[in-house]
């Protein structure tokens, strides 16, 4: 079986919650395997989350670099190619910079990969086999994958939960292989995603719209419901794209992180994208018109009817109290 | 600019329940609706709005069945040039790699200074940009909400987590793989579609395309999809069932014991 590398997000010098759940998920591929953290940076944060690996996994490869200073997936790419040995076993989260790494990391190590694994089943030979779900969630599948050649892993975070395995290694410095990191793409800035209105992190109670809600028009519905409530409007992606709400009343990885004590999900199919954004196990209320919908499967209790009836119909017994 | 758009068709999950059939080799295809990659959809308005603004054309590109035509006339219809259906007995099975192979094969048919696609299609893989980036040794930049036309390259947002957006500086010919949200793709009507309907549509085949059969295809893929399946997840959410009145009284209990209601 051929090494296994996970490749450490990190920003301030402190490494992110996927760094020790790519560990767990390394040792679902094999029991047995030497796992290397692989570390891409410069200066004294890399080596702050050099030394916090290498007490977590069986050895750290260190790669620094003054290209490496933000992590520009083009320039990842070519020092994780030069570096890594090209029957290696690759670990990324699957989250917008793995998105942004992994396929093209695999065509230049002429690898395989899989995206978005939900589920590691083992391995048979040089075959490994492994659960995703395709159509947001609605159908799940077994997928074999030949790792004979390397093989890049996207895997979704927050699915492999940190057990408290810890192997402990040494610092390796790899830096002198990296090679030439010149890129054609060039990283200029970060732009805060803009504040609004409300501050849906704050709010207890949380009535939240998406696709199902059909028209514009319909939004004026769950502003009825939440004022009846006491609670706050926040929403799905789709929403904010047709531009019927703001940003900041996004839920999800690429909208706020929410941890209310109550979350209505009115017409959310429940993505992944959009589930990341619940914390603090809130009591999930989900109505959907499909039995099928993956948000019945986290929600705690559950409603199957059309909301452009429903909503209305609870805004009203709620004012009747 | 020339610019190249990758377009999918696939059943849209907004529209149908997703069942998986007797074999689970398969999801129940009857009655489904299909339609344009939601994405793709947001790449294609990007495109044309890029050469309304400094000029060039718009080519809309599927590698799919015949059925696969809808899809590339209602993106002309919105109002991208020219379509290219890829269809092959031959392209059936590919894995990622293999339909990006494909794609890199048309690619090299003719001259595009920017190649777009959406972010993720049905599969939830996001992969096939990244890895025609690769294989053309082009730059790539994911999930971007965002483009500026600068000279011989682009001036582009990503979305990253929390909405916040890394700008970045690419270099062209580049690909990019569009964030929904970018833009407001417009609406097709019916008129816009019968304009269209009768614009012959190029079709290419592997021998086309100078494609050899060792690397596309069920044959070639490395990564293989084995069954359809449903998932134990345990117990999911207590279901209210009864009447409406039923229904909503006992969630009005539940949201008064959970602190849902002030
Ligand atoms: C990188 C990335 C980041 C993302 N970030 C986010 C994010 O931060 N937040 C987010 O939400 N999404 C995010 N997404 C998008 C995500 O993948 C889904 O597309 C999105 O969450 C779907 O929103 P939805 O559930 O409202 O819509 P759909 O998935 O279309 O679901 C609509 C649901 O409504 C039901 N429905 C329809 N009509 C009715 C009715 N009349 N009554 C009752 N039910 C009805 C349907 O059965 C369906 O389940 C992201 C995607 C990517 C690729
Ligand atoms: N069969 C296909 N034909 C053309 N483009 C495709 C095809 N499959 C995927 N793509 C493109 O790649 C993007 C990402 O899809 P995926 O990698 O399958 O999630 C899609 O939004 C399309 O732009």
């Amino acid at each position: 079986m051929a090494d296994i590398f996970a490749y450490i997000k990190h920003a301030d010098g402190v490494a992110e919650d996927s760094a020790l759940e790519l560990m767990v998920a390394a040792k679902k591929i094999d029991p047995a395997a030497k796992v290397m953290a692989v570390v891409t940076g410069t200066g004294a944060n890399l080596d702050k989350v050099c030394k916090e690996m290498a007490a977590v996994y069986n050895a750290v490869w260190k790669i620094d670099n003054a290209a490496l200073a933000y992590p520009n997936a083009e320039v990842v790419r070519k020092a994780l190619a030069n570096v890594l040995p090209a029957d290696g076993i690759v670990l990324l989260s699957h989250d917008t910079f793995g998105m942004d790494l992994g396929p093209g990391l695999s065509v230049k190590m002429n690898s395989t990969f899989v995206a978005d694994i939900v589920g590691i089943e083992g391995v048979d030979g040089a075959t490994l086999k492994i659960i995703r779900q395709e159509f947001s969630g609605q159908a799940s599948t077994h997928v074999t994958c030949d790792i004979s050649g390397g093989t890049v892993l996207n895997l979704r975070p927050g699915v492999f939960q940190p057990d408290g395995v810890k192997a402990g290694g040494d610092v390796v410095d790899k830096s002198g292989a990296a090679g030439d990191l010149s890129a054609k793409r060039k990283y200029l800035e970060m732009v805060a995603a803009e504040a609004g209105d409300v501050d849906i992190t704050k709010s207890e109670v949380l009535v939240s719209v998406g696709r199902g809600i059909e028209d514009q028009e319909n939004i004026e519905l769950v502003f009825d419901l939440a004022k009846a409530m006491g609670a706050d409007v926040s929403c799905s992606r789709p929403i904010v794209d047709a531009k019927w709400l703001e940003k900041a009343r996004q839920v999800g990885t690429s909208g706020q992180t929410v941890k209310p004590k109550v979350y209505m999900a009115m017409g959310i199919s429940g993505s992944f994208q959009h589930l990341g954004g619940i914390k603090g196990n809130p009591f999930i209320v989900a109505v959907n018109k499909n039995p099928k919908a993956p948000i019945f499967q986290v929600a705690d209790v559950g409603i199957e009817a059309n909301i452009l009836e429903f909503i209305p119909a609870l805004t009203e017994a709620i004012g009747n109290l | 600019m020339e610019i190249l758009v990758c377009v999918k068709r696939v059943p849209d999950t907004s529209e149908n329940e997703i069942t998986i059939n007797k074999g689970g080799n398969d999801i129940e295809r009857d009655d489904l609706v299909y339609s344009v990659n939601e994405w793709d959809n947001y790449a294609v308005e990007e495109a044309i709005q890029i050469v309304d603004k400094v000029g060039g054309s718009v080519t809309v590109v599927t590698v799919g069945d015949s059925e696969s035509e809808e899809i590339l006339r209602r993106e002309m219809a919105m109002g991208a040039n020219n379509g290219l259906l890829l269809t092959d007995d031959a392209f059936e099975g590919s894995d990622g790699k293999g339909i990006a192979t494909i794609l890199k094969a048309a690619v090299g048919k003719g001259k595009y200074d920017l190649i777009l696609t959406g972010a993720q299609a049905d599969e939830g893989a996001a992969q096939v940009g990244g890895m025609l980036a690769a294989m053309m040794d082009y730059p790539y930049a994911s999930l971007v909400n965002r483009i500026e036309v600068g000279d011989g390259k682009l001036k582009v947002g990503r979305e990253i987590e929390g909405g916040n957006q890394e700008m970045n500086e690419i270099e062209l010919p580049c690909v990019l793989s569009i964030q929904t949200g970018i833009n407001e793709p417009r609406y097709v009507g019916i008129r816009g579609i019968r304009k269209v309907a009768s614009v012959e549509i190029p079709a290419m085949g592997a021998g086309d395309l100078g494609l050899d059969a060792g690397s596309i295809g069920a044959g070639a893929a490395k990564v293989k999809r084995v069954d359809y399946f449903v998932p134990d997840t345990g117990e999911g959410a207590e279901m209210l069932t009864g009447s409406t009145e039923e229904i909503i009284a006992k969630l009005i209990e539940y949201l008064k014991s959970k602190g849902g209601l002030k």
